[in-house]
């Protein structure tokens, strides 16, 4: 593709990401829900390895526009590229194979399946041996499903999981479902992934640790990160790029730095709700 | 399957193949000295059919969380295929009798494909319905389709008779354990978890790269598959078919087998199967009276135990075969 | 006899039978959009209503008001039993084992029958003298007169009851979603009750008509008439009470009209197909609504 714009979502690209081609483009997204326009003219790129924040009030649409980005929902209006290739028409599970991973604000976990079968779901694409090597148990099977476990087993290091490998998911606390994930979403190998409101019902400890390990996995594994989250601590933290949304419509793009100090984004936070969003 | 450091797979197959021979060596010789007469014979080959139906319904509902009420029809179509097979083809019913099995689980399963890629476009109570009126309309074809098209093929109502009788105890069980070995074969795979992960949360299985639409007819297919391979086996044990034998009562009869075990668990669907078969015989006694404390049955152990008598999914992935490969304590070797 | 009043006759069977899958639908659909259960036992609830019908009409003929009102009274009480007993101990336990003790409900209820009066079906004098109306060139038994303007009467009660009543908005309140009806102050319970006893009125005056129109009871006579009911209640679209009615004409429609063609033994067969292809084209039935989960 020749027409990729390297100008990421907030218009400052990271220095290591200079002159290489965005791995996400959003142009001129929109969607209505019968009268109801929820996400409107929603324009962002994303470079290779950026940790860009999306926020916004409550019911802004930003959980909608995660939707948008994977195919969730067909968009009314607008395109998306991924590396390059567009995913219109594309079914869901597709535009994850493309490369995009997500989270869910409600925690959407396989909750009575294991915490490794949950990572091993991820890694589904990773294997392809055919149904007749599983039930006739070829070497292919057996070599495949170890080198994926070793990998579910790698990857559950990641939060310190590996003892929990063999619990059921649904048992687990809820900051570990919510880590468990984010390693389920790693696991299908994505360049960007989504991650809407990871914090949530995370302690101050929890919260930091998220952080760090947030950072942690954009730089192991060279991938973009966008985030929803109302903890301005976090958002403020690590994300380079911000974007802010409003009614569904992009009132600011910038750095951390830039949007505290955008007077449209405080009257959007401050204005109509006072701090509790914040 | 990875850490077990135990015995080497191979043994444990061959250990697992020679307690399985050994089972059916016992039934075989207690059958022949009598000790278990022709009645109890036929119980016991009833009792495999419908643990075929059952772990191949459990599929449906236990692992793809779908509530599909079509196991009469895929019955009807495996009965019939393999029946009519076993007729036409003028060679020893006893040697192509395999072929016959095969045969009506693979029409079976065309069925399913046929039926499923439609269907699953529903979910629920919606699924249930309409494979239901697939299954109704099956049964109505095979009734009319030989004065529709003035063939024999079928004979309807008029009974297809003469179907050789090659269902024995040995065979019906060796294909319980066919089955069994090849559903958890595929469940302890990739193929498996992908269809445990869109019982659990569709959306997100299909975020995770799982192909909704492949994996659900699979499912589908499979179950269709086996169902068949049931009512193939079902064919050659009655020796005379009807369209009416497969009513939707038998779907629900099947139904009820799966919950009853819990849904979700293999050992559960092959030990109800078990009892459900054998205790409505064993009330016999009490002829009149047997249905009504069946139904008795089914209302109390739902009440009082809901999640069926296996109990929760929890222990669902560890079935029989696990049982048997002993891989039981799996969870304490890891 | 010519041939429009001949269509204009078979239309008015049409109607008849029509209206009979309506009002069992009713019962199948109220119940579903308020628990979420296919009632299998509602079908048996009508066969009971039949066998009310048979005593008294046998042993009372010359009240055949008593014998309609101990139908209805008989399956009202009989469906809230089945309620209470069964059902309500299955509150929050997973759908399916609620169905699988509607199931044995049903068996239940078929059994006892079988065992009590026998298997062979039982003939139920007629409630009042069939006459067969004529005007204008057309022949119109009394019995379709009377079940299509009982139909309509019930019909049109149950309309206003659920849209203008206390009750009936708590129904709908449940329906929609029972949890915030219940924190708003919504009796679940009774809700839930009265929508058994609704279901199971309308079950018992179908009963009667049944009975008007073939003249028997039989232990499994619920079963296929309860099914071609429930497959009315999800083509019209279930929870739906005008789809109920709609699915209720159609399927009554279908089966006389694929009768006269002399196609009768595909009847069965042309209803489901029906249902398949309805249920394809619009996932939740002609008149029900759309669901669509978030995200
Ligand atoms: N499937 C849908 N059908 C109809 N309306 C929808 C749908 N999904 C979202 N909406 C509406 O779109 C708007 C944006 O919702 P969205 O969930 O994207 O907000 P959000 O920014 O994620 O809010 P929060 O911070 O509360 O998660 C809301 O008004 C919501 O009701
Ligand atoms: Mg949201």
């Amino acid at each position: 593709m020749d027409k990729i714009v390297p100008t990421p979502s907030t218009g400052i690209i990271p220095e290591r990401d200079l002159g290489k081609p965005a791995v996400l483009e959003a142009m001129h997204l929109g969607i209505d829900f019968g009268g109801l326009t929820a996400v409107d003219d929603f324009t962002i790129t994303v470079a290779p390895t950026e940790i860009c924040g999306l926020i916004g009030p409550n019911g802004a649409g930003k959980t909608t526009v995660f939707n948008l980005l994977t195919n969730v929902y067909q968009p009314t209006r607008g395109s998306i590229l991924l590396q390059g290739r567009p995913t219109q028409g594309k079914s869901v599970y597709e535009v994850n194979k493309m490369g995009i991973a997500r989270t869910f604000q409600n925690v959407r976990l396989f909750k009575d399946m294991t915490v490794e079968e949950n990572v091993l779901v991820g890694l589904h694409n990773e294997m392809n041996y055919s149904v007749f090597s599983a039930f006739t148990k070829m070497p292919k099977y057996f070599k495949q499903e170890r080198a994926a476990h070793n990998k579910a087993m790698e990857l559950l290091s990641i939060f310190d999981m590996e003892s929990m490998a063999s619990s059921r998911a649904g048992s687990l606390p809820y900051g570990a479902q919510r880590r468990l994930e984010i390693l389920r979403a790693l696991a299908t190998d994505p360049c960007i992934i989504l991650l809407d409101e990871p914090a949530a019902g995370m302690n101050p400890n929890e919260t930091e640790a998220l952080m760090q390990n947030i950072k942690k996995i954009r730089d192991t594994f060279k991938i973009a990160i966008m985030l929803i989250e109302h903890d301005m601590n976090l958002v403020m933290g690590i994300c380079e790029g911000i974007a802010v949304l409003n009614y569904g419509k992009i009132i600011a793009k910038g750095t951390p730095a830039q949007i505290k100090s955008n007077p449209q984004v405080i009257e959007a936070y401050l204005g109509n709700r006072g701090e509790s969003d914040a | 399957m990875k850490t077990r450091k135990n015995l080497p797979l191979i043994v444990k197959y061959l250990i697992v193949a020679a307690v399985y021979a050994l089972f059916l060596l016992a039934g075989n010789l207690l059958i022949k000295n009598k000790v278990i007469g022709l009645y109890y014979t036929k119980v016991l080959m009833v009792v495999a059919i419908n643990m075929i139906l059952a772990v191949s319904l459990n599929i449906g509902t236990g692992y793809l969380g779908q509530l599909p009420l079509g196991s009469a029809g895929f019955m009807a179509v495996g009965a019939y295929a393999s029946a009519i097979f076993m007729r036409k083809v003028p060679i020893d019913p006893k040697l192509i009798f395999p072929v016959g099995i095969i045969l009506g689980g693979l029409v079976s399963g065309l069925f399913g494909l046929i039926i499923g890629l439609p269907a699953l476009r529903l979910k629920g109570d919606y699924l249930a319905i309409i494979t239901l009126g697939f299954a109704e309309i099956i049964r109505i074809v095979i009734l009319n389709i030989d004065k529709a098209l003035g063939i024999t093929l079928t004979y309807g109502a008029a009974n297809l008779k003469n179907i050789p009788k090659t269902t024995t105890f040995t065979n019906a069980f060796i294909w319980v354990f066919i089955a069994c070995f090849l559903i958890k074969a595929m469940m302890n795979s990739r193929h498996g978890r992908a269809i445990l992960s869109i019982r659990d949360n569709e959306i997100a299985a299909e975020s995770c790269g799982i192909n909704l639409t492949f994996y659900k007819t699979m499912a589908f297919v499979v179950y269709a598959f086996f169902t068949g391979v049931g009512g193939a086996l079902y064919a050659g044990y009655l020796g005379i078919l009807n369209p009416s034998g497969f009513g939707f009562a038998k779907s629900i009869d099947i139904l009820v087998i799966v919950v009853l075990g819990g849904m979700g668990s293999m050992t559960g669907s092959v030990i109800s199967s078990a009892v459900l078969t054998i205790v409505p015989e064993l009330l016999r006694a009490f002829s009149d009276y047997r249905m009504i404390v069946y139904s008795l049955l089914l209302i109390i152990v739902m009440i009082f135990r809901p999640t069926g008598l296996m109990g929760t999914k929890e222990f669902n992935p560890r079935g029989i075969m696990d049982f048997f490969m002993g891989r039981k304590k799996r969870k304490e070797e890891r | 006899m010519s041939t429009l009043s001949l269509i204009i006759k078979q239309i008015i069977n049409a109607l008849q039978l029509g209206s009979i899958f309506a009002l069992i639908a009713l019962g199948y659909s109220m119940v579903y959009g308020i628990i979420r259960l296919l009632n299998f036992a509602h079908c048996d609830i009508i066969m009971v209503g039949a066998y009310i019908s048979w005593y008294f009409m046998t042993n009372f003929a010359n009240m055949p008001y008593l014998a309609v009102a101990a139908a209805i009274f008989g399956c009202t009480l009989l469906g809230v039993a089945i309620e209470k007993v069964a059902y309500t101990p299955l509150r929050g336990s997973p759908r399916i084992s609620l169905l699988i003790t509607a199931i044995g409900v049903s068996y239940l209820l078929e059994n006892t029958a079988q065992l009590w009066l026998g298997a062979a079906a039982k003939s139920v004098p007629p409630f009042f003298k069939v006459t067969t109306l004529s005007f204008m060139g057309l022949s119109v038994s009394t019995t379709s007169v009377v079940t299509i303007a009982v139909v309509t009467v019930s019909m049109t009660a149950l309309t206003l009851l659920v849209q203008k009543t206390k009750m009936g908005r708590a129904m709908r309140a449940v329906s929609e979603d029972s949890q915030t009806a219940q924190l708003m102050g919504t009796n679940i319970n009774a809700t839930i009750s009265f929508t058994f006893a609704i279901g199971s009125a309308l079950a018992g005056i179908g009963s009667v008509l049944y009975c008007c129109a073939y003249n028997q009871a039989s232990p499994t006579m619920g079963s296929m008439l309860g099914l071609k009911a429930f497959v009315a209640a999800v083509l019209g679209g279930i929870g739906s009470i005008p789809g109920a009615i709609v699915g209720g004409f159609v399927i009554g429609l279908t089966e006389v009209f694929v009768s006269s063609i002399g196609l009768s033994t595909w009847k069965d067969a042309v209803v489901f197909l029906i249902l398949i292809i309805v249920l394809l084209v619009k996932p939740t039935g002609l008149l029900g609504k759309q669901v669509n989960e978030k995200v």
